[in-house]
């Protein structure tokens, strides 16, 4: 009776005509919230970035079309950040895709204790940021820091080095701040690939003579490739976002040494009151990420392993 | 060809054999080597906040601290204790706590019930929306925060739990969006044609048929949930001012300033701020993994 009533149901259209209402209610309190935190601001930020707008002199905003963008765009100061967020960037986002890879392929291992290291793999990226940060700032600590500690008790270096101190140094530092912390991420995600790669063509690969390196590299790595990607571009995302670890670590600084795109911004903002400006360069950060979620969610379609 | 069977593989494999002892003891030493990496510096913010000022400012360091005292971690959560900053750390424990479940609720409510619809409902741009939605969540908060600012100052909401909750459920939402979609793709739709059969409406069958089915996915979105909003700073830094409305990364970030040389006063704000999402880490462990490689792994 049931099942007759079930091929009933799928022949005649399943379900009641009018769902598009039903749908359209249903996404209306989430869309709603989306629009006012995210699609309003958008496009406030668009205006705002049209404006001169100077804390000194908040009576007197003129309309100035694009002059905020050509300000920022000729400016030493939005190259020099850009630069310093590239640099950032492909290295952390490198050596996290790494060190990850590597560290799935460890956890993937018949080893008995593994289970161990699949435990613990995620307290780095459990950590909030901030609490991160404080922990690396105080690790990196000239004076009484552990890494210098570490560092001159083992002998490996001779003298304690202003770690966070130094302006061609600082970065570094900061960027292994981000790599301890988001390195988990990028393993977690490549060891769910690696758990789906068949078995069958490798033991076919090996059958025909392949060595362990060609196995990896032509059936291993070109199966996961499509996650490899998605690690890639959400890694390089968040590093042009990074924000909470670089405040909290250096504020920008030595010497401006550690200022990527969105502490430039902020500091645009906040600091030297100029929000015509800080619009402008928010909203140019946001078409970079838009570009890049773009990429992601165009990986995310093409259907990668699942 | 069962001469060569048997006869190939024998050499091999004493040769391999060898090789594969060094192997697994090279795997083992690289498993020890990260466990170390990973360990250490998380040990050392443990260390440092029992540490008494005189044990962290000793040269040469000596890693174990002489005269361990909790007095710093009990200030800054439940001992008595008169210091501003302490309290207003506690205040902030506080506010965390408040706006994080808020969101947390919120996001789960209406992101699970616009998930269902787009998981299951037809309807013109169906797909188109969602990434739309996706995408909103990943705009940087440096392009939202300057209209946020002034509309927030304008309903009058700066300084308060409210505007963050309400900032906060705005990328929360299409997060939960995007895993609960997933999460419900992966059900049958036979579930829902049952439950239809039987005489449930739409709502009906969600909420009596494919919600207690999807409880692990639930909760471990709601998990990832929590832990995004416990971890958020940027917005809280420009829209709280004082602890009426002040969070943990705000608090600590303030820390920085007032405490800059008492070390271990910054190690033990540092560790109490990721107490809660390291233990609920590894409480949920299986959870979490499961929600943040569906997220991001399946389409």
């Amino acid at each position: 009776m049931q099942l007759f009533a079930r091929r009933q149901l799928r022949l005649t259209g399943r379900w009641p005509k009018g769902e598009k209402w039903l749908a359209g209610a249903m996404i209306a309190p989430a869309a709603l919230v989306i629009f006012l935190v995210a699609a309003v601001p958008l496009v406030g930020v668009l205006w705002m970035s049209l404006f001169h707008h100077v804390l000194i002199n908040p009576n007197n905003q003129p309309f100035v079309g694009v002059q905020n963008y050509i300000t920022q765009l000729t400016s030493q100061g939005f190259w020099a950040a850009a630069e310093r967020s590239l640099l950032f960037t492909v290295a952390s986002t490198g050596i996290e895709l790494i060190l990850g890879l590597g560290l799935a392929l460890l956890m993937n291992q018949p080893l008995r204790l593994r289970w161990i290291l699949r435990g613990l793999v995620i307290l780095p990226w459990a950590l909030p940021g901030v609490s991160n940060a404080l922990m690396w700032r105080w690790i990196d600590q000239a004076q009484y820091g552990a890494l210098n500690a570490l560092l001159t008790q083992t002998g490996i270096a001779s003298s304690y080095i202003n770690w966070l101190g130094d302006p061609h140094i600082a970065i570094y530092m900061v960027v292994l701040a981000d790599v301890y912390k988001n390195t988990p991420l990028v393993a977690l995600l490549l060891l769910a690939a690696l758990q789906t790669v068949p078995k069958e063509p490798i033991e076919a690969a090996r059958v025909d003579g392949a060595g362990s390196f060609q196995c990896f590299r032509y059936i291993t790595l070109a199966w996961i490739k499509p996650v490899i990607l998605i690690a890639l571009v959400l890694r390089t995302m968040d590093a042009f976002k990074v924000f909470d670890t670089i405040w909290i670590m250096t504020r920008g600084g030595p010497a401006n040494s550690t200022q990527t795109i969105a502490i430039y911004a902020y500091q645009t903002a906040y600091e030297s009151f100029n929000f015509g400006g800080g619009a402008a360069l928010g909203y140019l950060i946001a078409l970079l990420i838009v570009g890049l979620a773009a990429i992601y969610i165009r990986l995310l379609r093409g259907g990668p392993v699942t | 060809m069962t001469a060569t069977t048997t006869a190939q593989p024998r050499p091999r494999r004493h040769k391999s054999s060898v090789s594969a002892t060094a192997l697994r003891a090279g795997l083992y030493l690289a498993m020890v080597v990260t466990l170390i990496c990973i360990l250490a510096p998380f040990l050392w913010l443990i260390i440092s906040s029992i540490s008494s000022q005189a044990d962290l400012i000793t040269l040469p360091l000596s890693w174990i601290p002489q005269h361990p005292t909790l007095s710093r971690l009990a200030a800054l959560t439940v001992g008595s204790t008169t210091d501003d900053s302490a309290l207003g750390f506690r205040a902030a424990l506080g506010n965390s706590i408040v706006v994080v479940t808020a969101t947390t609720a919120i996001a789960m409510v209406t992101g699970t019930v616009a998930a269902y619809a787009f998981a299951r409902l037809h309807f013109w741009g169906r797909n188109r929306l969602v990434f739309v939605f996706l995408a909103t969540y990943m705009l940087p908060p440096i392009a939202l925060i300057l209209p946020l600012y002034e509309f927030l100052s304008g309903f009058g909401l700066l300084d308060t739990r409210i505007a963050l909750i309400a900032v906060y459920s705005g990328f929360v939402t299409p997060f939960v969006i995007w895993l609960m979609r997933g999460y419900f793709e992966g059900i049958s739709t036979d579930l829902d044609d049952a439950a239809r059969v039987d005489g449930c409406s739409r709502l009906g069958a969600l909420w009596r048929v494919i919600l207690p089915v999807s409880l692990p996915g639930l909760f471990s979105t709601a998990v990832l949930a929590f832990l995004l909003c416990w971890d958020e700073f940027f917005y809280a830094l420009i829209l709280t001012q004082t602890s009426a409305s002040q969070t943990l990364p705000v608090a600590i970030n303030d820390f920085i300033g007032r405490h800059s040389t008492d070390f271990g006063m910054l190690a033990a704000g540092g560790l109490i701020a990721a107490l809660p999402p390291v233990l609920i880490a590894f409480i949920c462990q299986r959870y979490i993994v499961s929600g943040l490689t569906a997220g991001s792994v399946k389409g």
